[in-house]
């Protein structure tokens, strides 16, 4: 199979997503090359978690296509980590911190074969990348919030991917932990890492990501952080709604 | 102790107590998963769907054939499933308003169909609505071979599957990023409930098999924070809830077993929801005594704090009647608390005959410490009952 632009970590074209006829995500088109930190900031209901799932082959798009590195997920799965959100599950299950990483290696394990030793040596080495060693035997109900999301982090670590998706990983997170998460990403960009982040804070969007996109319901920017935080952009995605099918009135929008 | 060993000579409560064993394991097992799932109605949707098939099974069968009857009553306990998950994928319900549709419209198709076949002439001795309730004692010894089949299949696959089941169960959405068939795992869960169910129906009937899915699962989860011990733990429930309801019921004449191993799993599951170390009502009890008992302790010691700097000397003794008098209650039990730490200590002070305290030097750090402390923060701290531990 031919490859379809192989130099992008992701790509998406003409995106469109709808639940009971509503769109949520309308001909959406991002491109991230590879070895950034992107942010995607938008409003409340403007698609960024759809945005990330539709990527992940966990919503069925109305129309449009994804590639990873050239390829659809489906074969890329192996080169992704994802993170979801992490209010998405229930805490009080019975499990403990270390058996949580380990989940992240149930794909490439295959059928039949059990974690071992192998498995949790790396669930420690990423606990203890997201600074969480001494929680390891923790039961996760225990977990402040921000450790439940370093848990999860380190649960994307041990796939040991190309391309990470998080899904608001700072909300609602303490700042240690805050600063932790933040750490271990760029560590992952300075390795050559692509990082997609959804994120809600528009304070640190410039001091934390180098790429970013706006995104309600449409895409309405993206690209270097310096180029695209712009007012106009700001106002375009925020202020008031963004009139579907009306997108030649969007200042700064890319086509 | 006898008794119980000339009960266990009878062919019949053998039967039935084999039975009870096979089906307590089964179901405590998948029940696990489903309430983990929060699909703990589930069950009650798939036993009160058997309802329909089981009726229209003697319809086509044209008699009380077992096997007619439970095969009816899998296939329409599986439409209902399919009907839940099709109204969830669909529409705006949500599972549980989802599954107590399909619920009553199939049970009430159910109860119709009974209703049917017993005024029909000559069904009368049909004697389906045993169904309903239970009736353990028609277990035939053929029937403990399926049964047994269906609890080794089953454990079989919980066993092979465990850890993408783990997995699909905490985080679904993760789950299927990894690439792992969740719509299959879910599918296969679901029929094998509704297969548990469905042996249940002669044991403990359409209206009380739901209990057998939830009550082991319930109470397991209370004694331990491993999945594995959960499981384990579960069946070994199910499968003493059932000998014991079994024998119970074999002690007197009329006593219906369905409804009374749901009683002895219901007793289970009771000690389990109050005893429980950790997460019992009981131990949640007395950790909220003691963190009251801890903040009052403090509150003694910051008045005391506060006595000896208006006084204008660290050592002052307080007397303990001006502290009862302070917060309106004997403050002996408290200051015998803050004695255990090493905060305060008991001194005479003549000529005042009442009992007097001093704080130590530990003792007033820890009250100049107090505003700040009493602050926590929010690491560790969580909602719910057993997350407040520490």
């Amino acid at each position: 199979m031919s490859l379809h632009e192989p130099d992008l970590a992701v790509h998406v074209e003409d995106l469109t997503v709808a639940y009971h006829a509503k769109p949520v995500l309308w001909d959406v088109d991002l491109d991230v090359p590879p070895g950034v930190m992107a942010a995607i900031v938008g409003p409340n209901g403007a698609g960024k978690s759809t945005l990330i799932k539709a990527v992940l082959g966990l919503i069925r798009p109305t129309a449009g296509h994804v590639s990873l590195f050239g390829r659809p997920y489906a074969e890329q799965r192996h080169r992704v980590g994802y993170v979801p959100q992490r209010t998405s599950v229930d805490w009080d299950f019975p499990t403990t911190v270390a058996d949580v990483v380990e989940m992240g290696l149930y794909g490439r394990l295959g059928w039949l074969r059990r974690p071992g030793r192998a498995e949790r040596a790396r669930a420690l080495a990423a606990l203890e990348q997201v600074g969480l060693s001494d929680y390891r035997d923790r039961q996760i109900a225990q977990l402040s919030g921000g450790q439940q999301q370093r848990t999860f982090l380190a649960r994307a670590l041990v796939q040991d991917a190309d391309v990470y998706f998080l899904d608001e990983p700072m909300a609602g997170v303490d700042a240690t932990s805050e600063r932790a998460i933040v750490d271990v990403l760029r560590e992952l960009r300075d390795q050559g890492k692509t990082v997609v982040v959804v994120h809600h804070d528009l304070q640190t969007v410039r001091t934390t990501f180098d790429w970013m996109m706006f995104l309600n319901v449409r895409a309405i920017a993206q690209g270097p952080v310096e180029e695209v935080y712009t007012a106009g952009n700001l106002r375009a995605t925020y202020g008031g709604q963004v009139a579907l099918l009306e997108g030649s009135g969007v200042p700064g929008a890319t086509d | 102790m006898e008794t119980a060993i000339a009960l266990f000579g009878d062919y019949t409560l053998r039967t039935v107590a084999a039975g009870a064993i096979l089906l307590g394991v089964t179901s405590g097992a998948l029940g696990s998963f489903a309430v983990l799932r929060k699909q703990s109605l589930l069950g009650d949707t798939l036993s009160h769907a058997a309802l329909p098939g089981i009726a229209l099974g003697f319809l086509i069968a044209g008699g009380r054939s077992l096997s007619a009857v439970l095969a009816g009553a899998l296939a329409t306990g599986i439409l209902a499933a399919l009907t839940m998950l099709l109204l969830v994928r669909r529409s705006r319900l949500k599972t549980d308003a989802s599954l107590g549709v399909a619920l009553s419209v199939y049970f009430a198709a159910g109860v119709v169909l009974l209703s049917f076949v017993q005024g029909r002439a000559g069904a009368g001795q049909a004697g389906l609505e045993t169904f309903l309730f239970g009736q353990a004692a028609a277990i035939l010894r053929s029937d403990l071979w399926i049964m047994g089949a269906v609890t080794v299949v089953s454990i079989a696959l919980v066993a092979a599957t465990w850890k993408e089941l783990k997995a699909a169960t905490f985080d679904p959405l993760f789950a299927a990023s990894l690439g792992l068939p969740i719509v299959a795992l879910d599918a296969i869960m679901t029929a094998m409930i509704a297969l548990a169910v469905v042996l249940g129906l002669q044991m403990v009937g359409v209206v009380l098999m739901s209990a057998m899915i939830v009550a082991p699962a319930v109470a397991a989860r209370q004694w331990t924070e491993r999945l594995s011990t959960m499981v384990i733990l579960a069946s070994t429930f199910g499968a003493v809830g059932g000998v014991v309801g079994a024998l119970i019921s074999a002690t007197g004449r009329g006593l219906a077993t369905g409804p009374l191993i749901v009683l002895s799993l219901s007793v289970i599951t009771a000690i389990s929801l109050a005893f429980a170390p950790n997460r019992g009502l009981i131990a949640a009890a007395i950790r909220r005594a003691r963190s009251g008992r801890a903040l009052r302790a403090r509150q003694v010691l910051a008045t005391m704090d506060r006595l000896a700097s208006e006084h204008g000397h660290p050592d002052y003794a307080t007397e303990q009647g001006m502290l009862d008098t302070y917060f309106g209650m004997s403050t002996a039990g408290l200051l015998r608390h803050l004695d255990q730490r090493g905060w305060v200590r008991r001194v005479e002070h003549r000529p005042e005959e009442g009992v007097h305290w001093v704080l130590t030097e530990t003792g007033s750090e820890e009250a100049s410490r107090l505003p700040g402390d009493e602050g926590r923060d929010d690491e560790g701290q969580n909602e719910g009952v057993n997350g407040g531990r520490r």
